[in-house]
């Protein structure tokens, strides 16, 4: 179907998969990313903390200690580029003992023995004046500086777009159901839309890796971990100043309280293994346990402020899933096939240092492979993306906003209330090649719709806006893809075929 | 780009209407009516129902209906109405910003101004369903302005969590139209609509409501498929056992409104925790002298009847800010709060002087339903009045006159208490 | 005899009034506690009615739908068909509000008229 020949084919349309397709669409190659969903971020790039760790964390002897540490201040110069917003908002890990204490000292000791991390250890006056509204009982905080706050799927849309731009063909809707090799040499891949052929197959498909390596003979499982939250109403995201985290456990970095890029707060994750991959369910006992971790160091957390609860799921790779490392590597057999799974967290904060490190693997491999490339810097590469008017970026000089609505009237229409989203806006972002016509789509690039009404007022409305820009029926508008249409038919049309049962008033004798 | 008005009305529903309308006839001439909307009268437009007007019109009309008289009254009297406008912004110097398509952003200095922005719905996050998040799960309103004003269906087998009556409301509107209505679900004892929405919406059609029972999980990936309904104590605590999956589509939600704040909290006008809304003195004034608040904005009602009679005092009183220019000379100023049995009250405050009306009407609800009760007027020495009422019921607000003459000229409180049978 | 309870809507307080009757002939009315209980049971057991507020499609409207009603209360039983009735009705903008839409609606000697008024599209 597809006979044209790429030099290299990317499976996954996530924070990683994005990042490395752009960070190769500086070179003369011709590349394709594949998204079996119906636009990029849907899977764990959607719904997870969205912080940039400081790099502190984990160890420097593994692959996510050192790809952490690496990739935090790439993100000054990606942001930019890219008109993400992100802010470094820093950090504390709050301790409530003595003993909490000479753990944290310890941590920055180790943390500082392997790299030059800015980490402080504060004492209680310091702390509550960072976060005044925190539980009495904390104490202590180890405090780093240069973690930050970013929205994860803006970054994953924004790395996707500025790759398109740059000539990368991103293929939405297209599920890769194996790789092609022959002789020990990749070939292509095979999708439900037909074959695509290339030397080199990048394997950044988060929970799905497993599979997509299964087909070259690789065998590995990827098993989900899930983490659950809650996002405050915009009114509250000023509780918090930091990312807040409570002394670690075992098995994770614990329950966080943080503020997001676009002023709300976020409460979360829990984790916990589960069997499906699907499974994006919402628990009764998991908000229970999200929400007295925040309780314990917000007791001021209002209960009524929640406007959404979500999970995700992270892509680890057992034996312990708690602890293990990212699997990025260049197989030997077959030569072409890079695998980058196993990307929990911190994956997010990661995703520079992986792009970076996937493309010396290509490097590495370039000459090898079955049409072998060469890794030519084009002169029409542009890192930037055009910053789009917002008018939430406005508050403070709602007067300038003027001169954009006189270029264009629409951007006069709010749409989204609670957001303060104007038809403008949602036209500019539907007008671009990625957008596709759905409502979460459309949330994830202007926010209408995902405020306090979460679409109760303009629902029908972004419908009909999407109806008219894609010219379909407000019938075919869907949630986030097919199966999802938000409305079932057109009122008056059923009356023809159905019974329209009529009952008397029950006799209740 | 900066214009100065006497009055400014933020919002065009029933209570912006009404008050616009008042405050014009006190004499007012310098009104603008903002209404985000591209047509005025609100929600009413998709509350096509019969039901609205008796107590203020003595004749049922419907929601349009309801509307048009005011709409149509407004045009009569000339009063500047600025449709498809969101005021994104106001302070506390009554300056409010505005944007529109048409005239993009505005800066208008107001003498007064009236909020009337009205309710938004409770969501599922509200209340915290777990489970997926498929398409499907809608608020009832939004699922109203989709059949009855976009003309679309948003399911074929409908499970309704709540019985306020836009939900019992929509039962019929889904039946009538050939959607299948499973059943309404209340996790309170009682139903928390009026009488006449569960006769006529639910019996007629024999669709069935459940009482103390909730939905506990939303299946579905893509679209709602399924919903777990738990029986809950009086504890409102679930009770596992009695757990059952009901095939659906679509999941409605009626679960409470909200009154919509967010411009009164920019302008630091203070609020009450229980009603949503601003505190305002019997005129309906928030603490920034010159700003009103009338309708849902202030506290959700029942009756659209009641909206438009509280938004008159509204207006009344913002013409009498404008007309009297000056501010109010306050002789005595009581605290009015809840006693026993009672949810909340509004007015919050009365600021009396000696041309206050000579009846106060108090607003309130009961916590619990009861009969054959009393309701009784305090302050902190003696009872002032009591009424008897045969039934009051949370779901709907009730209201008692008190003749201002019977305040105690040195009491600086009033309390109100509901009495039950026995006492 | 048959028996049948209905819930008196003269009031907020919705007696549950109990009619004893054989056929169309009342024998016996029980539980109102005010005599408008009678009145409502004896009608709503008889000749139970409804005014019946629904949609019909618009032709070149600023809206798709204009709501209308049955201008008196309708016989409950002929709600159904007259719901399948108005839903094959079409009707041009402009729209005055009161306009007759459909006269004597499924033969109930009632008219089906607008509820609002509705522009044509430009």
């Amino acid at each position: 179907m597809n006979d044209k020949k790429y030099d290299i084919l990317i499976v996954g349309g996530g924070v990683v998969g994005t990042a490395i397709a752009r960070e190769l669409s500086k070179y003369n190659l011709s590349i394709a990313l594949f998204e079996k969903e119906t636009d990029v971020a849907s899977g764990t790039s959607k719904a997870n903390s969205g912080i940039i760790h400081a790099g502190y964390n984990a160890s420097k002897d593994t692959l996510k200690g050192r790809l952490n540490i690496e990739s935090n201040p790439m993100f000054d110069q990606i942001v930019s580029d890219l008109k993400v917003p992100f802010k470094r908002i820093g950090s504390l890990v709050v301790g409530h003992s003595q003993e909490d204490k000479e753990k944290l000292i310890l941590e920055k000791e180790k943390s500082l023995a392997q790299a030059d991390i800015d980490l402080r250890v504060i004492e209680k006056q310091e702390l509550r004046e960072k976060e005044p509204d925190l539980a009495e009982d904390a104490i202590v905080a180890l405090y780093a500086p240069n973690a930050g706050i970013i929205s994860p799927y803006k970054l994953t849309i924004a790395q996707a777009e500025n790759a398109a731009n740059n000539g990368v063909e991103i293929h939405l809707q297209t599920e890769v159901k194996q790789v092609l090799h022959e002789n020990n040499y990749i070939t292509g891949i095979k999708t439900n839309k037909g074959e695509f052929y290339g030397s080199v197959v990048i394997n950044a498909a988060g929970l799905y890796a497993d599979k997509i390596a299964a087909t070259v003979g690789e065998n590995y499982e990827i098993v989900p971990r899930k983490g659950e939250y809650n996002l405050f109403d915009k009114k509250y995201g000023s509780l918090v100043n930091h990312v807040i985290f409570p002394m670690p456990s075992e098995k994770s970095k614990g329950i966080l309280i943080t503020p997001t890029v676009d002023g709300n707060l976020l409460l979360g994750p829990n984790s916990y293994v589960v069997d499906d991959k699907d499974d994006l369910e919402v628990t009764e006992q998991g908000l229970n346990e999200i929400w007295s971790g925040g309780k314990k160091l917000y007791p001021s957390l209002p209960g009524g402020g929640v406007i959404s609860s979500f999970a995700g799921l992270r892509a680890t790779i057992p034996a312990d899933p708690y602890n293990d490392d990212f699997k990025i590597e260049a197989l030997d057999k077959p030569v072409g096939f890079i695998d980058v799974a196993g990307i929990q967290s911190p994956g997010l904060s990661s995703a520079p240092g992986i792009a970076k490190m996937v493309e010396r693997l290509i490097k590495d491999i370039s000459t090898e492979i079955k049409a072998p490339i060469s890794l030519k810097e084009k002169p029409t590469y542009n890192p930037e993306l055009d910053k789009l008017p917002r008018l939430d970026d406005y508050k403070d000089h709602r007067e300038d906003w003027h001169q954009v609505y006189q270029e264009d009237n629409n951007y006069g229409e709010i749409v989204c209330r609670c957001e303060h989203v104007t038809k403008g806006e949602i036209i500019a972002e539907l007008k671009k090649s990625l957008a596709p016509p759905t409502l979460d789509a459309l949330k994830r690039r202007t926010r209408a719709s995902g405020g306090r009404c979460q679409g109760g007022f303009c629902g029908p409305r972004i419908a009909e806006i999407i109806a008219e820009e894609f010219n379909i029926s407000p019938l075919e508008v869907t949630k986030n893809g097919p199966g999802s249409e938000i409305l079932m038919e057109r009122v008056k049309d059923i009356k023809a075929d159905r019974d329209i049962t009529y009952r008397r008033q029950k006799d209740e004798n | 780009m900066k214009t100065k008005r006497e009055l400014v009305v933020v919002g065009g529903g029933p209570a912006g209407l009404a008050a616009a309308l008042e405050a014009h006839k006190k004499g007012v001439k310098d009104i603008l009516l903002i209404e985000r909307d591209e047509y005025l009268g609100g929600i009413l437009q998709q509350c096509i129902h019969n039901g609205f007007g008796l107590d203020y019109f003595n004749e049922e009309l419907t929601g349009p209906e309801y509307a048009e008289r005011f709409i149509d009254e407004l045009k009569d009297k000339n009063i500047d109405v600025q449709l498809k406008t969101m005021v994104i912004d106001i302070n506390e110097e009554k300056l409010i910003t505005a944007l529109s398509s048409k005239d993009g952003i505005e800066f208008i200095e107001a003498e007064s101004i009236i909020l009337a922005m009205g309710c938004r719905e409770r969501t599922r996050e509200a209340i915290r369903i777990p489970g997926t998040r498929p398409a499907g799960v809608m608020t009832a309103g939004a699922a109203q302005r989709y059949i009855n004003i976009e003309g679309y269906l948003p399911g074929r087998e409908i499970v309704i969590l709540g019985s306020g009556d836009i939900g019992l409301i929509m039962a019929r509107r889904l039946a009538l139209e050939g959607a299948d209505v499973k059943g309404v679900f209340e996790i309170m004892p009682y139903s928390s609509g009026l009488v006449r929405n569960k006769v006529q919406c639910l019996d007629d059609f024999g669709i069935p409501l459940y009482l103390q029972q909730t939905v506990a999980k939303i299946y579905g990936q893509k679209r709602v498929e399924a919903v777990d309904i738990v029986e809950v104590d009086d504890n409102l605590n679930q009770i596992t056992e009695t757990k059952k999956t009901i095939q659906c589509d679509t999941l409605l939600l009626s679960v409470g409104l909200i009154p919509e704040n967010e411009l009164s909290q920019q302008a630091n006008i203070s609020l009450d925790d229980i009603t949503g809304g601003p505190i305002v003195d019997q005129t309906r004034e928030t603490d920034i002298p010159g700003v009103f608040a009338c309708g849902n904005v202030l506290q959700v009602h029942d009756l659209v009847d009641n909206v438009s009679e509280e938004s008159e005092i509204a207006g009344k009183a913002a013409a009498e800010y404008l007309l009297n220019d000056q501010e109010k000379e306050i002789e005595q100023a009581l605290e009015v709060s809840a006693g026993e049995n009672i949810t909340y009250v509004v007015p919050h405050t009365l600021n009396l002087n000696s041309k206050t009306d000579p009846i106060i009407e108090l607003f309130f609800r009961v916590k619990d339903p009861a009969e054959d009760c009393k309701i009784s007027i305090k302050d902190n020495k003696e009872e002032l009045a009591s009424y008897t009422r045969p039934i009051v019921e949370p779901g709907e607000i009730e209201s008692v006159k008190l003749p201002v003459k019977l305040i105690n000229k040195d009491s600086n409180e009033i309390i109100v208490e509901l009495i039950t049978g026995g006492e | 005899m048959d028996q049948r309870t209905i819930v008196c809507l003269s009031c907020p307080k919705g007696c549950r009034v109990t009619v004893k009757a054989n056929g169309d002939d009342i024998k016996d009315i029980s539980g109102h506690e005010c005599p408008q209980g009678i009145e409502y049971a004896k009608n709503e057991y008889l000749n139970p009615t409804r005014i019946l507020p629904t949609t019909v499609r618009v032709k070149n409207g600023q809206i798709a739908l204009v709501p209308v009603k049955t201008a008196a209360p309708i016989p409950k039983g002929k709600i159904g068909e007259a719901m399948q009735k108005l839903a094959e009705v079409e009707v041009e903008a402009p729209i005055k509000l009161g306009q007759v839409i459909v006269e004597n609606i499924v033969e109930t000697g009632v008219d089906v008229v607008a509820t609002r008024s509705i522009k044509a599209k430009n």
